[in-house]
């Protein structure tokens, strides 16, 4: 198991969050829509110009900018690859 | 008879809220503003059984209950001053987890809810069971599984909330941990707000100490008013020192925000809860849907952007091909109003005002109809099959350079993005920006396109002065306008519109076919909002530019001259063809003469010696101040100037001819012309919308200013610069 940030993460790579280092509107944004230690995500894609990405988190797919990805931690099963 | 109750919808965006609403309200409902802001109001009756009626209000989307966005306050707002006695929070059934975070802010703050388990239907087909009884045990309060859009169970849930609204019970609020910093913190806060009664006619007292906790902007600014009136000063700062403290302590020895903190157990409460056998699912939670593949084709890498080009294009093809006809039936129609007015009234100001002033302005009112009308229906569509959201998602990286967001793209190409389209409708387009400046930036810098009443008056120059390669000067043009757009945008941006980017955070919500019923009344509601609202602005000031550009008239021994020369005309052995045309040519003159003596005429030459800089002369100026009722005005009011008589915007050739052989006019002075009338101030309909979608008068007159200011700089730098390389004639 390993830590990377949200942004690190490939294609239908899955991990849990385990931190969400941002306060303010943006932690607040992020938060709500479910993006909380424990949660489980999956990287769905990116759009076309690699930014934002795309992911399946508790069923539903978001979207945020990889700037603001830059503030979520995840844990990922070691990169065997 | 009076509704006896008052329900109303909360829920997040996508929850299928506005397809409830129509369901139970249908045609009886009621569009208005949240007084100072722009967010809408709807209103509409519910009929429970023979004597029972409720009054359905429809809360604004939103994710939760914070104070970030217009949406929230008035949400939140509305639930604590109107203390509605039940609210059904509508929730995707498909993806409860996430929904119930909204519910259970809603409990915090002892709001009557009932939560209606919306698209089960869908719920059922991808194989997830919900236990609604023992989600309603656990979450003491009532659970309805409904489909809104097929009507399954929706009785049954009204039922329910009847139900809880008769029975008007005390606001419960919920109690959570949410760990123990916080909770001994929320204890003693709680006991500071108790013991000094703080605001304890709005708020339950421990719901306040946490909304000091998650430092909330307006709890806190009403908190530190509240208690400047009531001397509760040393109390309010208090409570702030308590919230340091906790804020410190949880980022010295947790690295994390206490609103961090209490958004967690917030979903640990409603993980805790769904874990004891309330979901169950036959496949995987991220299993892949039809949905998942048509996104795996519509935002693929190289098909997705073709997709999208293609689909814009094709709204726009929509928009502006269908509603063509009813257009020129629109101004077919007023065209024979005014023949027919001018048939019966005899010459005079009386006659002049109903058909150049009132016909005319409500002639321009009501053309733009059926092209507001087709463009939401098509931006309807995109919107409630969830398309819109994938636009934004492709086009971000692009538009964030500029400080706007992926939405921004719509408004863009409606405005005239692909010549030809309409600010009007593209201002309003803008609403489905949920991000308050980026949203502002689109509306200010859209009606820099070129629209389609501007493209006849640019082909004239075009080809009057430009005639090698005319297509592509026109694109040219048209990438000119995008440039202009996404680069004052930035500017407004980094001035007056300043500020971080506002979270892109947003969900794509699974493809949904969209029912006919909905698009009908939001294309409905659209427009008659428009007709509503602009209309009576707009027919104002068609009224008082008619008047600034008839009087004052001539004076009456001017007009004896001319009507001396008529008889002269008239007496002389002239044949018939010979002297309707000389006598054509004096009717020119007068009009001239007349338009020079008008408010407009006096103002245009007023300026000439401000506009000369940029190369205009007063004939220009006066048919730019028409311009400001519609930008295909000025082709007319340029051949009055002229004394061409009446002159058609579309087939008459006879002003291209004069401007071409004019000495005083060359290539230099047309593209100076062009540019200004590109990107000087919007038409009046335009600078309405701008009023009503901004929220002020402010940004209108700024639009008016600005863009005219601008268009004037740029203008005057390509006429000097023409002008020292000796490019003039």
């Amino acid at each position: 198991m390993t830590r990377i940030l949200l942004r690190k993460m490939k294609k239908n790579q899955t991990g849990t969050i385990t931190a969400v280092k941002v306060g303010g509107e943006l932690g607040r944004r992020v938060r709500e829509m479910g993006l909380v230690p424990g949660t489980q995500v999956t990287i769905q894609g990116r759009a076309p110009l690699n930014d934002p990405v795309a992911l399946r988190i508790m069923g539903g797919t978001l979207t945020l900018r990889n700037n603001e990805a830059d503030f979520i931690e995840v844990e990922v099963e070691n990169d065997t690859a | 008879m009076t509704p006896q109750y008052t329900i109303a919808l909360a829920g997040n965006p996508n929850a299928g809220k506005t397809t409830l609403f129509n369901r139970l309200t249908g045609a009886r409902q009621h569009v208005g503003n949240y007084p100072g802001v722009t967010v809408e109001k709807k209103e509409g009756l519910y009929q429970v059984d023979e004597t029972t009626q409720a009054n359905i209000v429809d809360l604004p989307g939103t994710y939760s209950l914070t104070a970030y966005s217009v949406e929230e306050v008035v949400a939140r707002d509305y639930l604590i001053h109107e203390m509605p006695p039940a609210v059904i929070n509508i929730t995707d059934a498909a993806n409860l987890e996430r929904h119930l975070y909204l519910a259970s802010q809603f409990m915090e703050l002892g709001v009557p809810i009932v939560i209606a388990l919306n698209m089960i239907d869908v719920a059922r087909d991808r194989g997830i069971t919900i236990d609604a009884k023992k989600l309603a045990e656990l979450l003491t309060v009532p659970v309805i599984p409904i489909s809104a859009r097929s009507g399954e169970g929706v009785p049954e849930l009204m039922l329910a909330a009847v139900k809880v609204a008769r029975e008007q019970k005390v606001w419960q609020p919920l109690v959570l941990s949410y760990g123990d910093d916080i909770d001994e913190a929320l204890l003693e806060m709680e006991a500071l707000i108790r013991a000094g009664s703080f605001l304890a006619d709005l708020y339950p007292p421990r719901w306040l100490a946490l909304k000091y906790l998650e430092k909330d902007e307006q709890i806190i600014s009403k908190g530190e008013t509240t208690a400047a009136k009531t001397g509760a000063v040393e109390l309010h700062q208090q409570l702030l020192t308590r919230t340091q403290w906790v804020s410190d302590h949880l980022m010295a020895t947790m690295e994390t925000y206490p609103e961090a903190m209490v958004a967690d157990h917030r979903y640990g409460y409603i993980k805790s809860i769904l874990r004891q056998g309330v979901i169950s699912r036959v496949y995987d939670e991220n299993r892949i849907y039809t949905s998942d593949r048509i996104d795996r084709v519509l935002t693929n890498r190289i098909l997705g952007p073709l997709i999208m080009l293609l689909v814009l294009l094709g709204l726009y093809h929509f928009t502006f091909t269908y509603s063509e006809l009813p257009v020129t039936w629109l101004g077919n129609f007023f065209d024979w109003l005014s023949g027919t007015v001018n048939h019966l009234f005899p010459d005079g100001p009386l006659k002049s005002l109903i058909t150049s002033g009132i016909i005319a302005g409500v002639g321009g009112v009501l053309g733009f109809v059926p092209i507001i009308m087709f463009m939401f229906f098509g931006i309807a569509i995109l919107e409630d099959s969830g398309y819109l959201a994938r636009v934004a998602f492709m086009m971000d990286r692009i538009f964030r350079i500029f400080g706007l967001h992926g939405s921004s793209v719509m408004a863009y190409i409606i405005s005239g993005g692909i010549a030809g389209g309409c600010a009007v409708p593209g201002v309003m387009a803008t609403r489905t920006l949920r991000s308050p400046r980026e949203r502002m930036a689109t509306l200010l810098t859209a009606p820099f396109m070129n629209c389609g009443a501007k493209l006849p008056v640019l082909a004239l120059l075009i080809g009057t002065f430009f005639t090698r390669n005319q297509a592509g000067f026109m694109f040219m043009l048209t990438l000119l306008s995008w440039i202009v757009a996404l680069v004052v945008a930035k500017f407004l941006r980094l001035t007056v519109l300043k500020g971080e980017a506002t979270p892109f955070v947003m969900e794509l919500p699974p493809y949904r076919l969209p029912t006919f019923r909905g698009l009908a009344i939001h294309t409905w509601e659209k427009t008659w909002q428009y007709i509503r609202k602009a209309g009576t602005v707009i027919l104002g000031a068609s009224i008082l530019l008619w008047a600034s550009m008839t009087f004052p008239g001539l004076p009456q021994a001017d007009r004896d001259v001319f009507e001396a020369q008529r008889q002269v005309i008239k007496s002389g052995q002239l044949i018939a063809i010979d002297q309707q045309k000389r006598l054509a040519v004096v009717d020119g003159a007068e009009a001239e003469q007349a338009l020079l003596n008008s408010l407009a005429g006096r103002l245009g030459s007023g300026l000439e010696s401000v506009s000369r800089l940029a190369g205009f002369d007063w004939r220009t100026n006066i048919a730019l101040v028409g311009g400001f009722a519609a930008k295909e005005i000025i082709i007319s009011t340029l051949g009055t100037a002229y004394s061409l008589g009446d002159v058609d915007p579309n087939s008459d050739d006879s002003l291209a001819q004069t401007l071409g052989a004019s000495p005083n006019w060359d290539q230099v002075k047309a593209l100076a012309l062009i540019l200004f009338i590109m990107f000087y101030s919007p038409c009046f309909v335009t600078v309405a919308c701008i009023i009503r979608e901004a929220g002020s008068w402010r940004w209108g007159v700024f639009s008016m200013i600005f863009n005219t200011t601008f268009a004037f700089l740029l203008a005057t730098i390509v006429y000097q610069a023409g002008k020292g390389l000796g490019l003039t004639g």
